[in-house]
């Protein structure tokens, strides 16, 4: 037994300080294999008598059992080292950039649309839509403007003939249509009061400068009931401003205006800080001028087929590019229009930017890449 | 419409400042766009005398004064030449900022000797032009004084004068309303008597009353045109930015400003026998005094001598006849043209004048004796003359306007609460002759107002007169839960964008229009004809677009100029196919430009293809509710596409969209060296989801076994469609096939010429049992056979 001690020891020794795996192995073999010492020890048991076979016998396992747990514990120690030699090859530039991705933009026309659509909405408001190229009636006349109207003339019209081939006549002449207004009259054509739309498009006239473009949006509205008066317009347009600017308080100014097809009408200007290089809304002595509005012309109510004697309300409408302008600081009107990719990725919004009043208008999809 | 204080303060009799007037104006509906008051810019400049005159010791020009600004005494250097002991002018102390340079003034220190202050010249304190020597004040102004007060300075109001109020064309009109508004006291016009003294030499015959119900010519021998025009009439005119001309030029243009009252004024001489008022006969030739010569109509009013048109009535003058210096004997014209007429003339021939601008609006159909008799004082006592019995032709005649207005109105139209007293008061003031009866009150127009038509006119009038700021702000009332309101339809355009977004495209909005040029290979069979428009603002805006593409492309175009090869960009916008009302179709277009991105470290970069833009348009369709998993795909795309490169996606006869590469030449006609590809959504074409209140989504089955993967190649002829190979393996077995994927494709050695190899690899999906070996081998079969039959395809060994 003296000699399965220092045997013991001697084994265990050289388990300890096995370099390799492989080394590891061939103690094992030499040790546990078919041939093993403790293999050779334990065939010997057979003609030990019963006592000393048991004893010894009993030994011998213990002594296998202790070989075991060495052989793993060192395994483990050479394989997580090999691991980590291994690893330590593998190491790779992590500042490395990403793979190229390109993260798409939302054109601000649209975003102030959904803007715009969820305030609107929350008011019980309905999106009405028609057509760019608009008849005389519905971009004019229905809207008290017959032909030789003064307010006719201020908008640089766009003409269209009825055929290509036809003497062209401005009074008869289809237009593209100047404004979203007509979309009063399809709507009152198609829907009997209460009414409440708005009907955002894209508009035409002959202008171009820094805040003029040949072609812009509008969302024109139209509130049709039995008892709206001037006081909800003011309620629901003030409602409006507040909310789209995202502020608490917004100071705003009705100016008496004329519109052929309200009455009373107005300007509403929002209060403004403007300086060389900013213009700051909701603060400062300057007002900024943002939508018309107005009571709806009795005129207006009857070319629609609705009785002014029992039915009134209110329309207004406001330029989305314009809005767009003042919101996201965007100075030239006309870059809204050009396709730039530098422009479109600096002041359009993320894809996942969705617009709602409960999970806000703007800039709730995360960063933009 | 431009005014200056001095002149409104002519009418109006008010003790309140500018800026009272200012803010007082735009809240009654006259918008103030500008002031401009060079006071502003006089802080700190006072009066002061300069004492103790000497030379400068070391100058031969400059001058060493002391200047007293009445609290003290300063050395001060002067270089101007009429600087004298005694002088009092304008005196700017050190700290004060000079308009002119637009700097604060320093003490200066001139041929060593220090200077502390400027005396100023007209130029330096930015009110005048003046700049050959200081300013001089009368003797007797006190010392210190600031100089705005001391200077005469007119403040220039501008406002704007919306088309319904006319009257407001002239400053006495503005006088009146900011009257009405509390403001003072609407002075006085006094309107002298002429008194002729001998028969006009020239007739006036009116032969269309209906277009000129009133024709007032004053007949004046003997004037002087070479006298000056007085001062406060020139700086006042300047003021507002006409120029001085002539006496007879200036009386008319400031009456026009002053009353809102155009008129005119003939050369007598040039006259050609007398004078009469008729329409125009077609063709007929007249040459107006900016020199152009018109064909006109005879929906056209001419004021006409024997000679011909000599004046195209209330719209502008004609060559021939008008005032020069040297005229002598004039004839005054003050008449009453029907804005209809007026606004169809100055329309039809695109002549714009302020003669029109007014008589298009509402000139006072009461005005023309008076404002004859008052236009006439002022020629006589500007250029003397001798006045002949004046010629009134026709009636000053207008129908009484009448308007109720029950003051319930106020609180069931506007929601404000206005006394009956308080709606008279107001109506009063403007020029109304109001009386009650009953629930209403009775209003009649003055003659200056052509507007009101009506109780809501009336409602305005009270309104802006109260101010808009009086009206409450009340809430509309609305459900407590509010309910979606964007249409399936609607709500598909936004998840469109969203999705193409999604995809790394930029959306970019580009005009309806575009250049017919370049639009024209994109005509497709639905639009034969281009829809030109009558007048476009550019010739390259000129079309209204048969497609979004040439747009997309131009800006393509302009982004590779600027350096910028690799993008993905995306409208959905209208497309137009008629040029009537709703001949037009909401579509989602979009181009990939260059490569996916700029080269980079893993090289992953490449050329954007068709299966990029097919990619698109699926998803696109997808966003929007479509069926997007088996469209039929065609090979009919438009031929602005690559022939061979290109499709059309189908849902029966309607097309759902196109995509593809551009034909090379397209690219080529922009200018484009690179590949593009495209695709073209028609949103209008996806069916709507018929029942969009079920938002139970389909039930899924999710099978206990594992799905097996095989693959199978077969070998079929080039042309056949790789679509046609996946439908025939999916239709082999619809229960057990879950998928059907081709992972290669192979032409060339050790395949026939006219044969290519197509491997397929099949998703098997168990649903009841594990698949046994056999059952395997039998749905592999299935495949084969179906292939072969749908496709001719063999298995490839």
């Amino acid at each position: 037994m003296e000699d399965l001690e220092s045997l013991k020891t001697q084994i265990i020794n050289n388990i300890n300080s096995a370099l390799d795996i492989k080394a590891l192995e061939e103690i094992r073999v030499s040790v546990m294999g078919k041939k093993g010492i403790l293999t050779e020890q334990m065939k010997g048991l057979g003609v030990l008598p019963l006592e000393q076979k048991i004893e010894t016998g009993k030994k011998l396992n213990v002594l296998k059992a202790e070989f075991e747990q060495a052989l793993n514990a060192r395994k483990e120690v050479l394989e997580t080292a090999e691991l980590n030699k291994k690893l330590a090859t593998e190491t790779i530039d992590v500042t490395l950039p990403v793979r190229p991705e390109t993260q798409g933009r939302i054109h601000p026309v649209s975003k102030i649309y959904e803007e715009v659509v969820a305030i609107f909405g929350q008011m019980g408001f309905e999106v009405a839509e028609g057509p760019d190229i608009e008849d005389q009636f519905h971009n004019f006349n229905a809207l008290n403007m017959p032909p030789n109207h003064p307010a006719r003339q201020m908008q640089d019209t766009f003409y269209l003939p009825h055929s290509a081939n036809e003497d062209f006549d401005m009074d008869k002449s289809y237009v593209i249509r100047t404004h979203t207004s007509g979309m009063q009259i399809r709507t009152m054509e198609t829907k009997k009061p209460p009414i409440r739309i708005i009907a955002p498009g894209r508009t035409y006239r002959s202008d171009y400068d820094a805040t003029h473009t040949p072609m812009f949006h509008q969302v024109e509205g139209l509130v049709i009931d039995k008892t709206t008066t001037m006081a909800h317009l003011k309620g629901c347009l003030y409602d409006f401003v507040k909310a789209f600017f995202e502020l608490d308080e917004i100071p705003v100014r009705y100016r008496p205006s004329y519109f052929p097809f309200t009455e009373p009408s107005a300007e509403l200007d929002i209060g403004c800080l403007k300086t060389k290089t900013e213009l700051k809304v909701g603060a400062g002595n300057d007002w900024l001028e943002i939508l018309g509005c107005g009571m709806v012309h009795p005129n207006v109510l009857k070319a629609g087929g609705i009785d002014p004697d029992e039915y009134q309300g209110f329309a207004f409408g406001v330029g989305l590019d314009r809005l767009a302008m003042l919101k996201y600081g965007i100075p030239d009107l006309r870059t809204f229009f050009e396709s730039d990719v530098r422009w479109l990725k600096n002041y359009g919004f993320s894809p996942l930017d969705f617009s709602s009043m409960t999970g806000g208008l703007s800039n709730n999809g995360g960063q933009t890449r | 419409m431009k005014f200056t204080l001095s002149w409104l303060k002519e009418h109006l009799d008010t003790t309140a400042d500018l800026d009272t007037i200012v803010n007082t104006l735009t809240k009654i509906g006259l918008e103030v766009e500008e002031v401009t008051n060079p006071a502003s810019g006089l802080n700190g400049f006072i009066t002061a005398r300069a004492e103790n005159v000497r030379m400068h010791p070391d100058s031969d020009h400059l001058h060493l004064l002391e200047v007293n600004t009445g609290s003290e005494k300063l050395q001060v250097v002067c270089g101007a030449p009429n600087v004298k002991e005694g002088l009092v002018g304008i005196f700017a102390p050190v700290g004060t900022l000079i308009p002119c340079y637009n700097e604060v003034l320093k003490v200066g220190k001139i041929r060593g000797v220090e200077s502390f202050g400027m005396m100023c010249s007209e130029k330096e304190l930015g009110i005048g032009q003046d700049h050959t020597g200081i300013i001089e004040l009368s003797s007797d102004t006190p010392l210190g004084k600031p100089a705005a007060e001391v200077l005469a300075i007119d403040p220039v109001v501008e406002v704007s004068i919306t088309p319904n109020r006319a009257e407001c064309l002239g400053v006495r009109g503005i006088a009146r309303d900011l009257a009405a508004a509390g403001l003072g006291r609407l002075k006085p016009l006094n309107i002298p008597e002429i008194n002729g003294t001998f028969k006009s030499p020239i007739s006036i015959t009116v032969k269309c009353p209906d277009a000129c119900p009133t024709y007032v010519g004053q007949y004046i021998k003997g004037v002087n045109n070479k006298a000056e025009s007085p001062k406060w009439m020139k700086d006042r005119l300047t003021a507002i930015g006409l120029r001085p001309i002539s006496p007879l030029v200036d009386v008319t243009n400031y009456i026009n400003y002053d009353l809102a009252r155009p008129l005119h004024v003939f050369d007598a001489d040039k006259i050609t026998g007398n004078l009469t008022i008729r329409m125009c006969q077609n063709g007929e030739k007249f040459v107006s005094l900016e020199d152009k010569e018109y064909s006109l109509d005879d929906k056209c009013l001419g004021i006409c001598d024997d000679a011909g048109i000599q004046c195209l009535g209330g719209i502008m003058g004609g060559a021939e006849k008008g005032c020069s210096p040297e005229t002598k004997d004039v004839l005054l014209e003050c008449a009453l043209f029907k804005p209809e007429c007026i606004a169809r003339t100055g329309r039809k021939f695109g002549i714009e004048s302020d003669s029109r601008y007014r008589y298009e609006r509402w000139v006072d159909p009461k005005s023309n004796v008076w404002a004859a008799q008052y236009a006439a004082k002022m020629i006589l006592d500007i250029c003397g003359g001798e006045p002949a019995e004046m010629i009134v032709c026709g009636k000053e005649d207008m129908p009484e306007q009448v308007a109720y207005i029950r003051p319930s109105r106020l609180k069931d139209f506007i929601g404000i609460d206005v006394s009956a007293e308080k709606i008279i008061e107001i109506l009063n003031n403007l020029g109304f002759k109001t009386s009650v009866e009953g629930e209403k009150i009775k209003a009649v127009s003055p003659s200056w107002r052509g507007d009101i038509e009506g109780e809501h006119d009336l409602v305005e009038e009270v309104v802006r007169m109260i101010g808009l700021d009086e009206i409450p702000a009340e809430s509309l009332p609305h459900d407590k839960f509010p309910k979606p309101i964007l249409t399936p339809r609607q709500n598909n355009i936004v998840a469109v964008k969203h999705e193409l977004a999604d995809r790394g495209m930029y959306e970019t909005v580009t005009w309806s229009f575009t250049d017919s040029g370049l639009a024209e290979k994109f005509h497709k069979s639905n639009q034969p004809e281009k829809i030109l428009l009558q007048n476009p603002i550019a010739a390259d805006l000129n079309e209204m677009r048969p497609s979004i593409l040439p747009n997309l492309l131009l800006g393509a175009k302009n982004n590779i100029a600027r350096g910028y090869p690799n993008f993905s960009i995306f409208e959905v916008g209208p497309e137009f196919y008629g040029r009537h009302p709703n001949e037009q179709c909401t579509v989602a277009a979009g181009i990939r430009v260059g490569q996916t991105s700029k080269k980079d470290w893993e090289h992953s970069a490449r050329t954007f293809d068709v299966f990029d833009v097919k990619a698109d348009a699926l998803a696109a369709i997808a966003a929007a509710n479509g069926p997007f998993e088996n469209p039929q795909i065609t090979r009919d795309a438009p031929a602005y596409y690559h022939p061979g490169r290109s499709g059309a996606l189908r849902l029966g006869k309607n097309v759902l969209a196109y995509f593809g590469q551009l034909h090379p030449l397209i690219c080529k006609q922009f200018g484009i060296k690179g590949n593009v590809v495209a695709f073209e959504v028609y949103l209008d074409n996806i069916p709507l989801p018929r029942n969009t209140h079920d938002k139970a989504k389909k039930k899924i089955e999710m099978s206990a076994f594992q799905p097996i993967d095989k693959d199978l190649a077969f070998v079929v002829n080039k042309d056949v469609n790789a679509a046609n190979i996946i439908a025939a393996a999916k239709n082999a077995d619809r229960n057990y096939i879950s998928d059907v994927r081709i992972f290669d494709i192979y032409e060339g050695d050790n395949l026939p010429e006219n044969k290519k190899s197509v491997a397929i690899s099949l998703t098997f999906q168990p649903k009841e049992q594990t698949f046994t070996d056999k059952d395997i081998e039998n749905l592999m079969n299935k495949v084969i056979v179906e292939v072969s039959k749908k496709t001719g395809g063999e298995l490839r060994n």
